[in-house]
């Protein structure tokens, strides 16, 4: 684990010197595992959440993102929570945004960083606990880490 | 880093109709220093993020976020509410040091 670990930091360290596209395949890091504790082990349906990112962030500083989930936002049926996560930065996490039935639509946009290129997974938990997600793939050529 | 940050929050409508669905963005100055970087010295520079945002309508919590340091530096967020009563759209940003920036604006609902 330890040396899979610097061999991607130096790979990676090497598409920010050479500014090189080197597709650095997705390492572990804890990105399945905060899905897992979020999903409670639950399997989620690949539906529902649109997950808008571009296909290649020249800038992985900044990378616009957007997420929505189709619900109609009702006390009765609503969108809770929605994890995002990559499987490519130092720590899996990205954001999590937690809707309510007032928030009206379930969509939130920010701004990320990724460090490289890799696979960008959102979960969104329903207020029934039901699960959904969306997975985009992104190719950064400039990573966000500040080295 | 202390004095005070003055957001900048923008609702796509001042006045709403009942129902209507109301746009917010928001932008704040904020360093988002990530706890990766090294200084000239090699040593790390401490994180010092926003970690996390609520956004209040008329006193009720609508919409909340946890950042991470994956959010980019002057961190932007977008996101709606449906209008139900006029009041005040309260924005708040929790800094990693306990400090928080507040910003302000209000809908009127017809």
């Amino acid at each position: 684990m330890r040396a899979l670990h610097r061999r991607d930091v130096l790979a990676g360290a090497g598409a920010l010197v050479f500014g090189s596209v080197a597709a650095v395949p997705a390492r572990a890091n804890n990105a399945q595992d905060l899905v897992k504790a979020f999903a409670g082990g639950r399997p989620a349906t690949d539906a529902k959440v649109k997950l808008d990112l571009p296909e290649i962030a020249e800038n992985g500083n900044t990378v616009p993102m957007t997420v929505s989930v189709e619900s109609p936002m009702t006390e009765a049926s609503y969108v809770a929570e929605v994890l995002v996560v990559g499987d490519g930065n130092p720590n899996g996490a990205i954001v999590t945004f937690r809707f309510t039935p007032a928030s009206g639509v379930a969509e939130a946009s920010t701004r990320i960083r990724l460090a490289q290129t890799q696979n960008v997974t959102a979960i969104a938990k329903m207020n029934d606990g039901s699960l959904f997600m969306a997975t985009r793939p992104v190719k950064v050529t400039i990573g966000g880490c500040g080295g | 880093m202390a004095v005070a940050i003055k957001p900048r929050i923008k609702l796509d409508k001042k006045e709403a109709r009942k129902g209507d669905i109301v746009e917010v963005k928001a932008l704040v100055a904020h360093i988002m220093e990530n706890g990766q970087r090294k200084d000239a010295q090699g040593q790390i520079i401490p994180r010092k993020i926003l970690n996390k945002f609520t956004c209040t309508v008329a006193g009720k919590p609508v919409f909340e976020a946890d950042f991470e340091p994956a959010i980019s530096a002057n961190p932007y967020i977008q996101f709606k509410f449906r209008a139900s009563e006029s009041g005040p759209v309260v924005l708040t940003w929790t800094d990693d040091d306990g400090s928080t920036i507040v910003g302000e604006e209000s809908i009127t609902v017809t």
